[in-house]
């Protein structure tokens, strides 16, 4: 059924053909990645605290986030987020980080985020719209059980109204003890 | 004939293809030799550690046997076009990798083009981790392709953050706080290399200080390595058996001599030996060949927005809120406001200033759950 070894010179016979027609010019495909996130991001549903921003509106696979959480502990700060999305995409998750020095015991000082599903659990089943649901949680129900900033966790655990405090002074671009965080509220 | 991968099955393949008579033989490989490959690429010597493993096999392979030509590439398989690949009669792959077989798998598919026979290209892919391995024939759009069988996959090991970054229980936790959290801390935008000899020692003194703060034992160099780069340890004889099942197909595929694997056969050394040999069936909503661009005649003069409104006619299936794309470029998308607006003012515009003749749309609707491919004539 393959005729294997004849096709060399037909082929290179409408090689020539095409470029000398000028139409040889190699047309990208529409990789499977690309499809899913164009499918996600479409089809997102998001409450009106949160915000997705493209600095390059034709590349879907670099984007920001922003969360206004209106209500819990964080409510009245702009926490912004970048998502990077490679090939591998549904099969391995988005990398997903804090662009900003925050307080939270789930956040560390370099913006890495402790979210089950953006590791361990994460499934190509899921969606762009669980990940960012699941961010927003953080912000709404800080979780002590699993610290990235063990001295935010420890304060949530044992001291809540000093850590409800932290949270406040950090996100008004104030101190933690020896850190300085950045102001994410509007004046 | 071309093969990709000089490394365990790389010298195995090459080998058995130069002396099954195989003439013009192209080999892809973008590693070089390391001390630990010696054991078992037995086409490179300890004075070739350093070099490109493409090189060095085709030179010794030439060498050994007269009347055979190899054309080494020394860099990625993604760095070649389609127009390279369509020069070859049989694809071999003795890739490590998961996304490199992927692009290999899906660009193969995308070559076939039903106007001409031999725009298909067989694709026989192995692969071996430690006592197992697997072999297949992969008739691009005809039998199931590599995507079809991506579940099957084993999870890749991955440790919670939190238990990384507070919790280390295992010498690989340690490996993996010095690579995700403590590299990107201290290089800031320096991007790590796995294969940066430099890099990965740096990694291993930083790994095996946090072990010793934790008085975890086991982090060696080795491990590192093998962490960092997620390395399976490899068995020679397990790539002699999938090497040579591998060129026993292109063989038969080749000369017609006798009917191919049909198409995929595992191998298991772990319990004396045992292997299966099934077919494993296409998957219909396979992402890469279950969903192949269809052709679609339009007219250039069309606007977008007129275009949009021929598509629920010309599917089997309604759309209703199509978000439309090519591979580098939005048309319209229903969501989020942002993209909505900047892509409004497409709706208006003629097919022919925003998409060439001959190129892939893709279409996604909220009302699908899988997209629809459409290559634009005119």
């Amino acid at each position: 059924m393959l005729k294997i070894w004849s096709m060399k010179q037909q082929q290179q016979q409408q090689q020539k053909e095409a470029a000398a027609s000028g139409d040889g010019s190699v047309k990208k495909k529409v990789t499977a990645a690309q499809i899913r996130v164009q499918k996600d991001l479409t089809e997102l549903s998001l409450p009106s605290t949160m915000k997705t921003h493209f600095p390059n509106p034709d590349d879907l696979l670099h984007f920001n986030v922003a969360i206004e959480p209106d209500e819990g502990m964080y409510q009245g700060g702009k926490f912004n987020f970048s998502f990077t999305i490679n090939n591998s995409f549904p099969h391995e998750p988005p990398k997903v980080k804090c662009t900003q020095k925050i307080y939270h015991p789930n956040i560390d000082l370099e913006g890495n985020v402790c979210l089950n599903i953006l590791r361990e659990d994460w499934k190509p089943v899921l969606n762009l719209n669980a990940v960012l649901v699941g961010l927003q949680y953080l912000f709404l129900e800080p979780n002590a059980a699993d610290p990235l900033n063990k001295e935010a966790a420890s304060d949530l655990q044992h001291n809540r109204e000093n850590f409800r405090r932290n949270v406040r002074n950090s996100m008004n671009g104030g101190y933690v003890g020896h850190e300085k965080f950045e102001r994410v509220v509007n004046a | 004939m071309r093969y990709s991968g000089a490394g365990g099955l790389g010298c195995e393949i090459l080998k058995n293809l130069a002396l099954s008579g195989l003439t013009d033989i192209h080999v892809i490989d973008m590693d070089t030799i390391d001390i630990s490959n010696l054991n078992r690429q037995f086409l490179f010597r300890q004075s070739d550690v350093g070099k490109s493993k493409a090189i060095v096999a085709a030179e010794f392979i030439m060498k050994r046997v007269k009347g055979v030509t190899i054309t080494p590439y020394f860099g990625k398989i993604q760095d070649k076009d389609e127009d390279y690949y369509s020069q070859f009669g049989i694809v071999i792959c003795g890739l490590d990798s998961v996304e490199a077989r992927r692009w290999i798998n899906a660009t193969l598919v995308n070559m076939v083009d039903m106007n001409n026979p031999e725009s298909l290209k067989p694709l026989i892919d192995g692969g071996t981790e430690g006592f197992k391995g697997q072999s297949r024939v992969i008739l691009p759009t005809i039998t199931s392709c590599y995507e079809c069988s991506l579940e099957m996959l084993g999870k890749q090991q991955t440790f919670p953050m939190c238990t990384i970054a507070n919790t280390p229980r295992l010498p690989e936790h340690c490996v993996e706080w010095a690579s995700v959290l403590e590299w990107p801390r201290v290089f800031k935008d320096k991007k790590l290399d796995n294969d940066n000899p430099e890099h990965v020692q740096w990694l291993y003194e930083t790994a095996l200080r946090r072990a010793r703060e934790f008085k975890i034992s086991g982090v060696t160099y080795s491990l590192t390595q093998g962490v960092a780069k997620n390395i399976i340890p490899a068995i020679a004889s397990t790539n002699a058996i999938i090497a040579a099942s591998c060129c026993n197909e292109a063989l038969k595929i080749a000369t017609t001599c006798s009917p191919y694997m049909n198409n995929y056969m595992m191998y298991s050394g772990n319990d004396s030996i045992y292997t299966y040999t099934f077919e494993y069936e296409k998957k219909d909503d396979c992402p890469v060949c279950g969903n192949l661009a269809s052709d679609f005649d339009a007219n250039p003069e069309w606007t977008l927005e007129e275009f949009m409104q021929q598509l629920p006619d010309s599917q089997q299936v309604r759309i209703k809120n199509p978000s439309l794309r090519t591979a580098e470029r939005n048309l319209y998308l229903q969501s989020p406001p942002q993209l909505e607006e900047a892509t409004r003012p497409n709706l208006f515009k003629k097919l022919r200033e925003l998409v060439s003749n001959g190129q892939e749309v893709s279409i996604t609707d909220p009302g699908l759950p899988f997209s629809v491919k459409l290559r634009l004539l005119y």
